[in-house]
């Protein structure tokens, strides 16, 4: 069976593979292309690991097919930083100690950058309920939303 | 410890007894930002299933259908034929090792158990038990290899609790399976593997001498320790017999040994390199993937990469034990414990090795109580083999223990940490098992949490506050460590512990400390099993302590090496040169000294390594016979809607006694993770089983880990007594967090509904069905 | 012979949707993917032919007017949700949407996934029969409308005849002094699936008492089910406490869940009753403020 040939632009790059129909967009991203800052926790859509952002929206990585991606604009853990410069989520994640085994981290960020996007204010509630989606097993999750409000503080240039 | 010569100007404090420091430090203590972290929050670092090589092929397990079955006969003829397949294995391809009935050695290890994890041989003994494995170039042709298995089943009934296996009429797992150790004798065939018993004083003396007793029979189900990285591995096995392995684990020398026992092959030949680890809590310690996929990747000649999926994690890796356990506590009216009496009996899973003798030891330790009686019991059902999962055991026992020390101050008017006080252990007590406790900070932690502004916190309507104690007596174990000077008088320090919390920042800390250099000039490492010293696995809570030890005492090496060289460049004796904050300073007014200024920073020092004797390396290895016990007291306030029984956890602090915090955040970190999967046990979490033995909520949309918006920040107070068997006074702190909660969660819900609950997880159905029995 | 691969195709109209729908057994529908690809991970296998949706742009239009909404079928949950017009005319709806899973999940979920799925616990049904929705099929034969009460006719089981799809979503406009809520019990606060679920829209009459009222039950028996007993229990009320005793009365009764690892009979029916007042008083204090 022929693969299906996908072009698209990921972190803001023109990129193009191969796929098989059934493939996901975080098989194709870790296995093909090398991307392994995208996690696999679960395959299911239970855990955020896998959290993109195509054409703008926050998705599970592992429930899109890689096919899908075709034409569209996919961002990834890999494209957060800019350049050499971390955002200030990043930054913050690492100020806080918001991380201690890391496998969850590249989810949350890539998640909370699209949450400070659409709400550059967000109480603590707000942001727990929008990160309710990515499970961490090691912080409890309190240094992470911590991180979180003072990375938006930051960049609504307060003190945090 | 090993005798490290003692050669900085502070007065060490290893042999200070009294609990106090005098030390004042200058980096351990301090925040900073660990040296992995910019990896991490970019998406570089690499865990178990990042790795890959050229013409890697995908290893998947082929899984049993039945709880409980004879393997008749195993047929992979058509399996092979699939395109794409390159090996199929089953547990014929590894040397037959005998099951034993017995615990081997001090840790009672059973090899012939641990094999039949990874690949059943006469019996499939959960629902998911692997009986054989394929590698192929695609998972999907693997996994149609794997249907295409023919095996001949004789299925028996599975055993499913720990009543159903110990009925009279039970089915028995293991034929020839005797019950060790101490306790009532049982005689025949048997389920129960192990039995143990910790006793003192006289039971019947001290029940009788109480005014008040308490008791109850309470249940706990299997959890899961719940990391969100499933295992994962890389192997390659060469054409010369030599072995690399990547894999996640909890402890490198641990996969090789496995690996090597497992398989039949020369340890020396195995080179195991510990990647980056999305947590374990235990979980990570036993091996699962690794002596599949070495036999895979040398029938197929080919490199075999392995991953669970969270499917797989869930039915074929160990969560902890279920439990029945039933205590009575005995009381004089004035609130002294004179007597407990306990029964746990915990489920092992399919092979003996479930954690009730370390639930013994840790149950009612906190507590003086001079008459006592535990007596544990493993016995097997046909679940998956429990594994580790941080604190094995105490939070368990401490549910029970610790609701029914609430329900005894409620009998007496009592506050509870005011009862609590009034029966904490000190130093010199002994423990329930034997030893006697060193300086300890039970006693300390109850007054902070007692004075912690959440204890006064306003209540309202179907709100509670509960409260619980536990502790943990963290490990010691074999640890190695390697600390290097660079020539631009950076250090760089090796050991072979993953890291799972951020130990490598606290691994540089206290090398920087020694050395009076700033932390980010020391380079911490996780080294391979080739590249560094042996090391027992990350866990236990003992990297920081023990370690951190190995890491000291070479750090203190490499000083007298820099003293040396100093002493060669200014020509005097050794014993002129003393070491303060990063250089060589001469002392006693030797008046020989041609240097301009009498001293020597370690960078000056390192440029001239080459010509004053060489490179500067030490190594150091420890194998303290003891570690430091830590104790902690939660506070938890809940609201519980009546009508509907769901729980809201407002406010939760954790207290805890860390010895010395060498990196705060890290430790508070820990206690607010442990916290956090406590109540998650308390409230929502087990494993559910339908009539076959098939776990039924195998995803994380019904096993149940509290979600960001559950909790609330977790507020954490460290409290330090240091632990003078090390250097800077540490205590392990990850494991003690997980001990308190669940019973601190039950008595704040007793509080708020005026329900005991004797049950876990105490979900909505449970709460709402008891609020109706109360009425 | 190795495992068959899927293929994947995304037409841009409706009458090539179903013509490779039609055409094909093996063919699956591709919206969100959030049941499907979880489907196709725990066992279902994957499916010969994959028809992504989401490039029909009639599937992705939103028109408000006013008869109401008239909304594509590939319309992701988080756009509904943000959706400010969509939020102050059915705001039960719009919570109903949001509950749907995680953010990322709201990311890719579709009404019509949701629905199509029909599992006796999806957020969104209960929701859109108590806003009288309509679901528009297009087919081999041409276009139907079924009405979301109508829809589901048992567990994973629709309406829909091979080569047939929803392509849109149709919410006739509230009348004045009407609105709608919708809420769901589940163990933790977020990420579970329903174990109950009940909408309720109400409409008031010019006195400000319940002119009619749809009560809708999630998650206790093969479907969502109104509760006519539970309507007519409310009608012509002010949702005094008798009026909300007997609707909850009467949702315990028609509850007719199963046992499962999410709950059990008896708790169901019990917070079948308990979410039925609670939701009615939502709905009955939005109404009021229209």
């Amino acid at each position: 069976m022929a693969k299906i040939r996908v072009e698209t632009t990921i972190n803001g790059d023109a990129a193009e593979f191969l796929c098989a129909g059934h493939q996901s967009l975080l098989e194709v991203l870790r296995d093909d292309l090398g991307m392994t800052g995208t996690k696999e926790g679960c395959t299911t859509g239970d855990c955020g690991a896998c959290s993109v952002v195509v054409d703008g929206r926050l998705v599970p990585s592992c429930l899109v097919l890689a096919a899908e991606a075709e034409g569209r604009a996919v961002d990834t853990i890999e494209g957060v930083a800019d350049g050499q410069k971390l955002t200030p989520v990043q930054q913050q994640f690492l100020e806080h100690g918001a991380l201690q085994c890391g496998i969850c981290t590249p989810g949350f960020i890539v998640a909370a950058e699209k949450l400070l996007e659409k709400n550059p204010d967000p109480t603590e509630e707000e942001a727990r309920y929008y990160l309710a989606g990515n499970l961490c097993r090691c912080t409890g999750y309190d240094k992470i939303i911590k991180a979180v409000l003072d990375a938006a503080a930051v960049m609504r240039e307060e003190p945090a | 410890m090993s005798a490290a010569p003692d050669n900085t100007t502070d007065t060490t404090d290893t042999t200070d007894t009294t609990g106090k420091s005098e030390r004042k430090f200058k980096q351990i203590g301090s925040r900073p930002i660990r040296h992995d972290g910019l990896d991490k929050v970019t998406g570089r670092a690499r865990f178990g299933a990042d790795y890959t090589l050229p013409g890697a092929l995908q290893g998947v397990f082929v899984r049993s259908p039945h709880a409980h079955a004879k393997i008749l006969s195993i047929d992979t003829s058509k399996a092979e034929k699939v395109p794409g397949v390159k090996a199929v294995i089953t547990a014929e391809d590894l040397p037959e090792l005998p099951m034993t009935w017995v615990s081997q050695g001090p840790a009672g290890v059973d090899v012939g158990a641990n094999q039949r994890v990874i690949l059943a041989r006469e019996k499939v003994l959960y629902h998911g038990h692997a009986f054989a494995a394929v590698a192929a170039t695609t998972r999907e042709a693997a996994i149609e290899a794997g249907e295409l298995i023919d095996v001949e089943w004789e299925v028996l009934p599975p055993v499913l609790s720990i009543g159903a296996a110990l009925a009279d009429d039970a089915p028995i797992l293991h034929e020839g399976q005797m019950t060790e150790g101490a306790g009532p004798p049982v005689e025949g065939d048997t389920n129960i593997t192990n039995q143990i018993v910790f006793e003192g004083g006289d039971l019947d003396a001290g029940f009788s001498e109480a005014d008040i007793v308490v008791e109850g029979v309470f249940e706990t189900e299997m959890v899961h320790q719940g990391y969100i990285e499933p295992h994962a591995c890389l192997v390659n096995a060469r054409e010369d017999d030599t072995v690399e392995i990547w894999c996640a684990t909890q402890g490198a020398f641990g996969v090789k040994g496995e690996v090597a026992t497992l398989t039949g092959s020369d340890p020396q030949t195995i080179k195991v390199t510990p990647t980056e680890i999305g947590g374990g809590f235990g979980g990570k310690i036993p091996v699962y993937l690794e002596p599949a996929a070495t036999i895979l990747s040398r029938k197929a000649g080919r490199p075999v990469k392995m991953t669970m999926t969270r499917e797989e994690v869930f039915r074929g890796t160990g969560p902890t034990s279920g439990s029945k356990m039933w205590v009575k506590l005995g009381a004089k009216s004035d609130g002294t414990i004179v007597a407990a009496d306990c029964r746990l009996d915990f489920e092992a899973g399919c092979f003996r090795g479930s954690p009730v003798g370390a639930a013994c030891m840790t149950t009612l330790s906190p507590y003086k109580i001079p008459n006592f009686r535990l007596l544990g019991r493993d016995i097997v059902v046909n679940k998956p083999r429990v594994a580790a999962y941080r604190a094995p055991g105490a939070p368990i026992g401490s549910f029970a223990a610790e609701s029914l020390i609430d329900d005894l101050a409620k009998k007496l008017g009592r506050d509870p940490i005011d009862l609590r006080l009034q029966n904490a252990v000190e130093e010199g007590d002994r423990a329930k098992y034997g030893p006697a406790f060193g300086p300890i900070g039970f006693k300390q932690v109850l007054e902070a949490a007692k004075a912690h502004p959440q204890y006064k916190a306003e209540l309202r309507e179907n709100q509670g506050r509960g409260v619980a104690a536990g502790f943990w007596f963290n490990a010691g174990m074999q640890s190695s460590a390697t600390v290097s000077v660079s020539q631009d008088g950076s250090a760089v320090v090796r050991t072979g512990n993953p890291d799972i919390g951020g130990s490598r920042a606290s691994m540089a800390l206290m090398c920087a400390e020694e050395l009076g250099i700033d932390v980010i000039r020391v380079r911490p490492m996780v080294g391979d099993t080739d590249s560094v010293g042996y090391c027992d696995v990350t866990g236990g809570s003992r990297v920081t302590y023990a370690t951190g030890m190995a890491v000291i005492d070479a750090t203190r090496q490499v000083i007298d090496h820099l003293r040396a060289r100093a002493a060669t460049i200014w020509n005097v004796e050794l014993d002129s040169v003393e070491w303060q904050d990063g250089n060589a300073v001469a002392v006693n007014g030797s008046s020989d000294i041609s240097s301009d200024k009498g001293s020597l920073s370690l960078e000056e020092i390192a440029k001239k390594m080459g010509a004053t004797g060489g490179p500067i390396v030490a190594s150091a290895s420890v194998s303290p016979p003891a570690a430091g016990p830590a104790f902690g007291v939660h506070l938890c306030d809940v609201e519980v809607d009546p009508e509907t029984g769901v729980t809201r956890v407002l406010r939760y602090t954790v207290v805890q006694d860390a010895g010395k915090a060498i990196h705060p955040t890290f430790v508070e970190g820990q206690y607010q993770g442990g916290a956090a999967q406590g109540i998650g046990w308390a409230l929502n979490e087990a494993y559910l089983w339908d009539e076959e033995g098939k776990v039924e909520n195998a995803s994380f949309l019904d096993y149940r880990v509290p979600v960001a918006s559950d909790l609330p920040m977790i507020d954490t107070m460290i409290v330090e007594v240091p632990n003078p068997l090390h250097p800077y006074g540490v205590r392990g702190v990850g494991e003690t967090p997980i001990v308190p909660p669940l019973a601190t969660v039950a008595n704040a819900m007793c509080a708020a509904t005026g329900v005991r609950f004797h049950a876990l997880p105490m979900s909505p159905p449970v709460v709402l069905e008891a609020l109706e029995n109360a009425d | 012979m190795s495992a068959p691969v899927s293929r994947f195709e995304a037409p841009t109209e409706v009458e090539a949707a179903v013509a490779l729908l039609a055409g094909e057994y093996g063919a699956r529908v591709l919206a969100g993917g959030t049941d499907l690809l979880v489907q196709m991970r725990l066992g279902a296998g994957a499916p010969a032919l994959f028809v992504d949706v989401k490039r029909i742009p009639r599937l992705s239009s939103v028109q408000l007017d006013s008869n109401g909404l008239k909304i594509g079928a590939a319309v992701s949950a988080a756009e509904i949700y943000e959706n400010d017009s969509i939020r102050s005319l059915w705001p039960g709806l719009a919570d109903a949407t949001d509950l749907i899973g995680s953010t990322q999940i709201q990311g890719r979920a579709t009404w019509s996934g949701n629905l199509c799925n029909a599992s006796p616990a999806a957020d969104s049904v209960p929701a859109l029969i108590a806003c009288n929705a309509t679901a528009v099929i297009a087919g081999p034969k041409g276009e139907r409308r079924v009405a979301v009460e109508e829809f589901t006719t048992g567990p994973g089981q629709t309406v829909l005849e091979r080569g047939e799809f929803v392509v849109e979503f149709e919410v006739p406009a509230p009348a004045p002094h009407a609105s709608d809520a919708y809420e769901r019990l589940i163990p933790r606060t977020e990420m579970d699936i329903a174990v109950v679920g009940v909408g309720v829209a109400i409409e008031l009459d010019d006195a400000g008492a319940v002119a009619s009222a749809r009560v809708v039950l999630g998650a206790v028996a093969p479907t969502a089910i109104r509760v006519p007993d539970a309507e007519a229990a409310l009608a012509g009320s002010r949702l005094d406490d008798a009026a909300l005793d007997a609707a909850a009365a009467a949702s315990t009764a028609a509850a007719n869940p199963i046992d499962d690892k999410r709950g059990t009979v008896a708790y169901r029916k019990k917070i079948a009753g308990v979410l039925t007042k609670r939701v009615a008083k939502t709905a009955y204090v939005r109404a009021q403020a229209r």
